[in-house]
């Protein structure tokens, strides 16, 4: 398939976006409520990341519709697709995560109960969107690479995971990291990776069963090969479909978004549950130590590289049945 | 709830119907307009050729009406010859310039003007328009194209494939496909596959590729190219020898009873014994006394040495025939090496052949009445029939295997009987048909125009037209001892003897609709510098060209005066039984196009500028008595007007005042609007007792007279044995009075053969061919037609740019794997290819789709598309001489009976390019 | 509404049988269709992207492509036009978010609706065949519509109420009817020729069927030719074969 990077940012950054909201969400149940009055500006600063994140990836999303104008018609057929699902999910995340901030940013009279709550809604609806774009692959049978039951569940692995080291690194940055939030990204990215290698195992396992031979109900004269095409350009359907990485190409490039994705940022935390050991000046004395600060950004920019690479491989390694017409002999 | 789509709003405010014009197969279509413009074109069910369809290329004929690529006004050349640079200019001056530059010529020499059309279908007016000039330098497209099929038929039986005859789809059983990728007669055939399919009939395939009608045939011989003569030969050779001909049927309606003189040396050594009445003899078993063959009580002896009355000895053509054919040299284990075909394939083919023909014999209950008058009940069929086309012809022997591939369907007694072959109207005529071409030296003369048309079919050496030295007097050198039966004449040397002087240097090359400086040439590269060749003072050696296109075609580029013309849904045309008729077996037609849009631009149909040109030129005919033009509404008005001979003018339907005669009759005025409204057709069934034999059918033939297609009801008798080729033969033996030039004389005395036979192609002997081990062709694609299609928005999507194909085997020795550039060489240049494998080829040879690759620039396309830079033609690798012989004499690479362009004899040598 | 029909009982399922033993690969029923839609009412125009440039392309509805298939004496060429299938189950209508992907309930034609198609492009990611087209000018994804403007289309003479497809095709390789019922023509052919699903094991019940290539009857064919029999040996066994020839035809006309 064609790696189409509106689409590989849309489904980065709001998955991101998404899993951060989940994280501040937790941090909401665990951490107490801002006094009332005050207001807490860096919990204010997060969500607003997050917000940016998810609607910048939900933005881009409709950048490659034909009709961008038409959009809110994909909130129509939940019933059956996907993709509507995910239009409907993604917009109803929205009021509970308001509310949620609302009532969070101090105007604490209304209770720390409607907080908790909406926040809850918020975080499920976002990890819920983000199940149903991992759906809207998984569930097409006619590319063998998405038609796995692992597909949707790493997506919304991926999502924590981008999503909490982002978090942490914010954490990070105002001194404000603790251990076990550490541990617990650390546990998702680690298990998100554990996930990804058993896909990748998956897929090349799995038997391409479909042949040349089926889709053209030749097989039986013996092997089919494209002897004329019917056009000497590459028509719409090549152009979308008939993208796919060389192997080799490939092997290369998923060391490197394991590498980026998993190996590094979870060397990054280790390291900075390592230095959190060591008791780092408080915030008072004039800002975080900077070893935690470098290891969560080194983490974070792992992790975005990573994942950006990973998502191009998702697409670029996807061979779509439709080449069987086009020359390829299996899929 | 389910959206709802308008299933039912009106395609179309009008619907016009007319003729195709996206290839020459004219098939019958429907424009449907909308709001003024062309919505689309189906094809015309009421249509005797398509009955509806249409192919790819007619259903994309909006694209080339709306083409960019159109010209626009008339241009006058300012840049360099091939740059492409004009001005556009008046009509009025366009006209004027020409008609002087015509005008000069004809005043001074007649023959200093070429005239040559391409596949346009108005031959009619185009050969009457040169010989009321007084140039004999003029002739169509035929010598390139099929002109060995065509003639090789003519001669046999007065008919062939294509606008001649075809298969009888409805019956045939048993059916041979000879060389055809695609044909002028693209949808009967594909109709004609349809049916056969559909009633299990089995199809065999003799193709060296095995593409299109070739991939859905019962079974595929891979032929090696140029060796169907032998395969055809072996064929006959086992029908020969099991005695499976059809005796009567030969006996009756061929010579293969009549008597040949075997006097070696004598003047008149092989040509037919005749009594003092000038009748040819048969021996009359009866008798046991010689008697005129036509006799209807003789029995003539088929085999066996006479001796006639003037004591000198005579055998009856079945005999030489019989000789011929059941020579060694014609055992399928004798050919198997040669042709790729196992031996065992070809004895199993003949089998079926003969099992079909004589064991499945169709009879219909068709009362009919023979030439002589006598009444048969039915009509009995052999449904075996037999399709051929330029996989035969176009190659230097292809005229003795084209007429091998007759004398086949002859000997199984399969011409114009149900199952087999039928001709169409206006054939069958005689064989050779009787008029010989105009033009003998005598004949021409500043001023005036010839005795008679320029193309014709001579009948011997005396027909010739020859210098007393023996030297051509056309431009081309048709009907010269290069091609003495050059019967279309050779518009592909035209250019090239132009340009060497040879015979003569020309003022004007006056062409239509032929893309000469590119598809339709061979040696491209050579003929685009003839084009642009200067003399010492820096003129061109080819001083003037006007050249009449439709579209920005590359040699618009290389004229020096374009007429631009208009598209075929803009202008009148006539498909005319003078010409190239759409007649089917069973009914004479003809057809016509007529405008369904005005154009919105300056161009006019050439015919009307012919016409034009004719009345400034003052032709005869083209003015009357004070000199004003005789056909001033145009093309329609000659359409309507013009009598070739009393009664009979260019089309045949709806004559005499009232519109209701059919073939002859008076003017009438109304008959394009009777056309129109029958669909842009006219049709005219045959009787029952007219539609088989029709060589020997009385009622057919002097309906045939009565109408004009033949002179007299006399029987068309099957010319096994081909007295004509004889006679050049004798004269090449130095009897005569017109004899060929000692260079001349083996290779006249070699290929004038009377009986059909197999010799290599020429190429192939005359140059290394361990060098250029493979063979190399090209096919038509069914979605391009020539340089046309390519300006084409939809079928250039389909045929962007060609590979080469080549058999995965010997691709595989050749280190050769799929999509590798390779660099395609034959002793004339060299080519860059991409490569494409494939199963179904001949492993000895290698092919390409035909005209796919462009001039950059050219045809309205980007200089950078694909048909300019990933593209190629093989025309610069196939010569337009042979090599020279010892007396340093290059011949054309044509067939040395008719002048055949050898397209496909040529050979090449791949390698691999290191990319 | 993309939720797929309920299949009534001896439901009309309108749909092409292709003949591959036929079809010549002449491409008429391709550009038949794009001429046809380009102005068509259902699904045009097919606007094409650079069409006298270097890189032309545009939607199609109809494809033919070319095989080159086995090896040696039993391979063949085989031309295979390619069009939607107007499947019974298929993803492409039920992944759409907007419901402009449908299958008529009536006679279970696969559509589009070009007034509230997004051109999100899932539908031809569902696709397995091919069948669907983005049309880059118009912003929305194109399909076969089985000519619907032409079959239900009373303006046209009734013999003219079928796909332009197959009204083009030359060789009668192309048949249009109801799948459905199983005494149409279309259905018969099915049954006699062994017509056959592509992809069937993707499960979306093409409804569209295809005639495979017929036995050969040549060299590779088991039986031995049924008329080798008539390969007989000469009546009268000595002599050269032309004394055989001649004495033949003397007896014979002598008759
Ligand atoms: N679509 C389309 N139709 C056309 C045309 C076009 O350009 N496009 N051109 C028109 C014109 S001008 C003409 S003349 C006709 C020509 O119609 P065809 O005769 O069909 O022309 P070709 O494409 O040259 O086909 C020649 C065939 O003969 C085969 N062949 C070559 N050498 C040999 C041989 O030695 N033996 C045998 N048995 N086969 C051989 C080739 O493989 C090829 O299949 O088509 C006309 N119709
Ligand atoms: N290698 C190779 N070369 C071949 C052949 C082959 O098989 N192999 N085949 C040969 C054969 S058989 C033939 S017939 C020739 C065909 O070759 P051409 O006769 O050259 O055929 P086209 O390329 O169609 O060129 C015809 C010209 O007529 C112009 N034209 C089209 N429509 C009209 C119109 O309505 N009016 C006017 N005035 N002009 C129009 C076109 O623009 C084009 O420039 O090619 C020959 N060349
Ligand atoms: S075969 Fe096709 S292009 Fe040729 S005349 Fe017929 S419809 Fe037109
Ligand atoms: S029109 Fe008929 S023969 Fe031609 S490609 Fe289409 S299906 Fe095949
Ligand atoms: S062929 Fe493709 S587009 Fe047509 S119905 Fe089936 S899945 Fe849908
Ligand atoms: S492209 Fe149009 S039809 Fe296809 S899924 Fe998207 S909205 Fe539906
Ligand atoms: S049915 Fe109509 S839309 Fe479908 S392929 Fe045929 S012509 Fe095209
Ligand atoms: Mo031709």
């Amino acid at each position: 398939m064609n790696p189409a990077y509106s689409v590989i940012f849309f489904t980065t950054a709001s998955g991101a976006g998404y899993g951060l909201l989940a994280w501040l969400v937790a941090l909401a149940v665990i951490g107490d409520a801002p006094a009332p009055g005050e207001i807490p500006w860096t919990w204010l600063a997060a969500h607003a990341v997050a917000f940016v994140l998810v609607s910048a990836g939900l933005l881009a999303s409709t950048a490659h519709l034909g009709h961008p104008e038409r959009a809110w018609r994909a909130f129509s057929q939940w019933r059956t697709s996907w993709l509507s699902r995910e239009g409907v999910l993604a917009v109803l995340t929205f009021l509970p995560w308001l509310l949620h901030v609302a009532a969070g940013a101090g105007f604490g009279a209304s209770g720390r109960g409607l907080t908790l709550v909406a926040g809850a809604a918020a975080a499920g609806g976002a990890l819920a969107t983000v199940w149903c774009t991992g759906m809207i692959y998984q569930s097409l049978p006619t590319i063998r690479a998405w038609h796995q039951p692992l597909v949707a569940p790493i997506y919304v692995l991926l999502s924590l995971a981008t999503g909490g080291v982002l978090a942490l690194a914010g954490l990070a940055w105002f001194g404000a990291a603790t251990p076990w939030a550490a541990g617990l990204v650390i546990v998702l990215v680690a298990l998100s990776g554990a996930l990804k290698m058993r896909y990748w195992r998956q897929v090349d396992t799995a038997g391409r069963s479909y042949t040349a031979g089926a889709a053209t109900g030749l097989g039986r004269y013996g092997a089919v090969r494209v002897l004329d095409p019917p056009h000497t350009q590459a028509n719409f359907v090549m152009r979308e479909m008939g993208f796919v990485v060389a192997r080799k190409h490939a092997r290369r490039l998923r060391r490197l978004a394991a590498l980026l994705l998993f190996v590094a940022p979870l060397a990054c935390l280790a390291a900075l549950v390592g230095t959190m050991a060591v008791a780092s000046p408080p915030v008072a004395s004039g800002g975080p130590g900077m070893a935690p600060v470098a290891a969560a950004s080194l983490a974070l920019l792992a992790t975005v590289c990573g994942v950006v690479v990973e998502r191009w491989l998702f697409f670029a390694e996807a061979q779509h049945v439709v080449t069987l017409f086009y020359g390829a002999d299996r899929a | 709830m389910q959206p709802t789509v308008d299933t039912n709003s009106p395609p179309a405010d009008e619907v016009k119907t007319t003729t195709c014009y996206m290839c020459a197969c004219r098939c019958g279509i429907r424009v449907h307009l909308k709001d003024g413009r062309v919505r689309y074109i189906d094809g015309n069910p009421d249509h005797p050729i398509n009955r509806g369809v249409i192919c790819g290329k007619g259903a994309a004929g909006i694209r080339q009406h709306y083409s960019p690529a159109r010209l626009r006004a008339p241009l006058l050349r300012v840049g360099e010859r091939g740059a492409g640079e004009f001005r556009e200019i008046s009509w009025d001056e366009a006209l004027t310039l020409a008609s002087q530059w015509l005008g000069d010529v004809r005043a001074r020499d007649p023959r200093q003007l070429a005239f040559f059309t391409g596949r346009d279908q108005s031959q009619s007016l185009t050969g009457w328009w040169a010989m009321q000039y007084g140039t004999p330098n003029y002739a169509a497209h035929g010598g390139f194209c099929s002109v060995n099929m065509a003639a090789a038929g003519l001669y046999t039986f007065g008919g062939s494939f294509w606008e001649f005859g075809e298969p009888d789809w409805e019956h045939t059983k048993y059916f041979l496909l000879f060389g055809v990728a695609e044909d002028h007669s693209s949808n009967p055939i594909k109709i004609g596959l349809g049916k056969l399919k559909a009633r299990g009939a089995k199809i065999v395939s003799i193709n060296p590729v095995r593409t299109g009608y070739n991939a859905i045939a019962d079974e595929w011989l891979g032929v090696r190219p140029g060796t169907d003569g032998l395969l055809v030969g072996a064929l006959i050779h086992e029908l020969l020898r099991t005695q499976q001909v059809d005796l009567e049927y030969l006996v009756r309606y061929t010579n293969a009873g009549w008597l040949v003189r075997r006097s070696p040396g004598a003047a008149d050594d092989g040509l037919f014994a005749r009594d003092a009445a000038e009748q040819v003899l048969c021996w009359d078993k009866r008798t046991g006394t010689a008697a005129p063959a036509d006799g209807l009580e003789v029995a003539p002896a088929l085999s066996g040495v006479f001796t006639l009355a003037d004591a000198r000895e005579a055998v009856p053509v079945f005999q030489l025939l019989a000789e011929r054919y059941l020579a060694d040299e014609y055992a399928p284990e004798a050919v198997a090496e040669q042709t790729g075909i196992a031996a065992a394939t070809i004895r199993r083919i003949a089998a079926e052949v003969a099992e079909v023909a004589f064991r499945q014999t169709i009879t219909l209950p068709i009362r009919w009445t023979d030439w002589a008058g006598r009444t048969h009940q039915s009509v009995t069929g052999r449904p075996v029939s037999m399709h051929a086309m330029r996989g035969i012809s176009a190659h230097s022997n292809g005229f003795q295997t084209c007429r091998a591939l007759h004398l086949l369907q002859i000997l199984l007694g399969t011409i114009d009987v149900p199952g087999g072959f039928r001709y169409k109207a206006p054939y069958p005529r005689p064989a050779p048909p009787g008029n010989s071409p105009a033009g003998k030296l005598a004949d021409l003369a500043p001023g005036k125009p010839l005795s008679g048309m320029p193309l014709g079919f001579p009948a011997g050496p005396e027909d010739l037209l020859v210098d007393a030295q023996g030297g051509a007097v056309r431009i081309d050198k048709a009907y010269s001892w290069d091609a003495p039966l050059a019967a279309h004449g050779m518009m592909h040397t035209v250019i090239g003897n132009a340009a060497r002087g040879d015979p003569y240097p020309i003022d004007v090359l006056f062409m239509y609709m032929a893309n000469m400086s590119w598809n339709s040439s061979m040696n491209t590269e050579g003929t685009q510098q003839q084009l642009t060749a200067r003399r010492a003072n820096g003129s061109y050696v080819i001083p003037k060209i006007i050249y009449s296109d439709a579209y920005s075609s590359e040699m618009v580029a290389y004229s020096d005066l374009v007429l631009p013309d208009t598209t075929y849904l803009e202008r009148y045309d006539c498909i005319s039984l003078l010409d190239r008729p759409i007649s089917d077996p069973d009914a004479p037609a003809d057809a016509i196009r007529h405008p369904i849009e005005t154009p919105d631009r300056n161009v006019r149909p050439f015919q009307d500028v012919l016409l034009d040109l004719g009345a400034r030129l003052r032709l005869p005919g083209f003015v009357d008595a004070q000199g004003a033009p005789q056909y001033p509404g145009g093309y329609a008005d000659y359409l309507v007007n013009h009598e070739r001979s009393p009664g009979i003018g260019p089309l045949a339907g709806f004559r005499g005042v009232d519109g209701a005669a059919w073939g002859t009759g008076a003017v009438n005025p109304g008959q394009l609007e009777r056309y129109i409204a029958n669909g842009s057709f006219s049709v005219h069934p045959l009787a029952p007792s007219q539609r088989w034999m029709k060589h020997a059918n009385r009622d057919y033939l002097s309906f045939a007279r009565s109408v004009g297609f033949v002179d007299t009801t006399e029987p068309i008798v099957f010319q096994l044995y081909s007295e004509v080729l004889q006679k050049f033969r004798l004269a090449a033996r130095g009897h005569g009075a017109v004899q060929p030039p000692a260079t001349h004389r083996a290779r006249i005395e070699r290929y004038f053969d009377p009986l059909p036979f197999w010799y290599a192609p020429f190429e192939g002997q005359q140059i290394d061919a361990a060098r250029y081990p493979m063979y190399a062709l090209t096919q038509r694609p069914m979605a391009m037609y020539h340089s046309w299609g390519s300006q084409n928005s939809w079928l250039r999507q389909i045929h962007g740019s060609n590979r080469l194909y080549l058999h995965r085997v010997r691709a595989a020795a050749l280190g050769v794997a799929e999509g590798d550039w390779v660099s395609v060489s034959s002793h004339l240049g060299a080519l860059r290819a991409q490569v494409t494998l494939m199963e179904g080829v001949n492993p000895d040879t290698v092919w390409t789709w035909n005209a796919i690759a462009k001039r950059p620039g050219a045809w309205g396309l980007d200089p950078q598309a694909g048909e300019a830079t990933r593209s190629f033609l093989l025309n610069p690798l196939i010569s337009d001489l042979l090599p020279q012989q010892q007396d340093g004499y290059r011949y054309s690479n044509s067939d040395p009976v008719t002048g055949q362009a050898a397209w496909y004899d040529l050979r090449v040598r791949i390698e691999r390019l290191a990319s | 509404m993309t939720a797929l029909p309920q299949a009534a009982p001896n439901q009309k399922k309108l749909g092409l049988v292709i003949d591959l033993d036929t079809c010549v690969g002449c491409q008429a029923c391709a550009t038949s269709c794009k001429e046809w839609n380009d102005g068509g009412a259902a699904s045009g125009p097919l606007t094409d992207v650079d069409p006298y440039g270097k890189d032309p392309y545009g939607p199609w509805l109809n494809r033919v492509h070319s095989y080159d298939v086995g090896e040696g004496d039993t391979s063949r060429t085989v031309h295979f036009p390619r069009s939607c299938l107007h499947c019974e189950t298929p993803a492409c209508v039920t992944v759409c978010p907007t419901g402009a992907s449908y299958k008529r309930a009536e006679d279970g034609i696969v559509l589009v609706n070009p007034e509230t198609c997004i051109g999100c492009k899932l539908c031809s990611w569902a696709c397995p065949y091919g069948a669907r087209e983005y049309d880059t000018s118009g912003g929305v994804m194109k399909k076969c519509t089985l000519c619907v403007d032409r079959i239900y289309n009373t303006h046209l003479e009734p013999q003219d109420r079928q796909p332009a497809c197959v009204k083009a095709c030359p060789t009668g390789a192309r048949h249009f009817g109801d799948l459905g019922d199983a005494d149409s023509a279309v259905s018969k052919l099915v049954r006699e020729r062994g017509g056959f699903d592509l992809l069937p094991a993707i499960g979306y019940q093409p409804v569209n069927k295809y005639l495979p290539p017929r036995a050969r009857r040549d060299v590779t064919t088991a039986a031995p030719s049924p008329v080798a029999a008539h390969d007989r040996p000469a009546p009268q066994p000595d002599g050269t074969p032309i004394e055989r020839l001649f004495s033949w035809a003397d007896r014979l006309l002598s008759r």
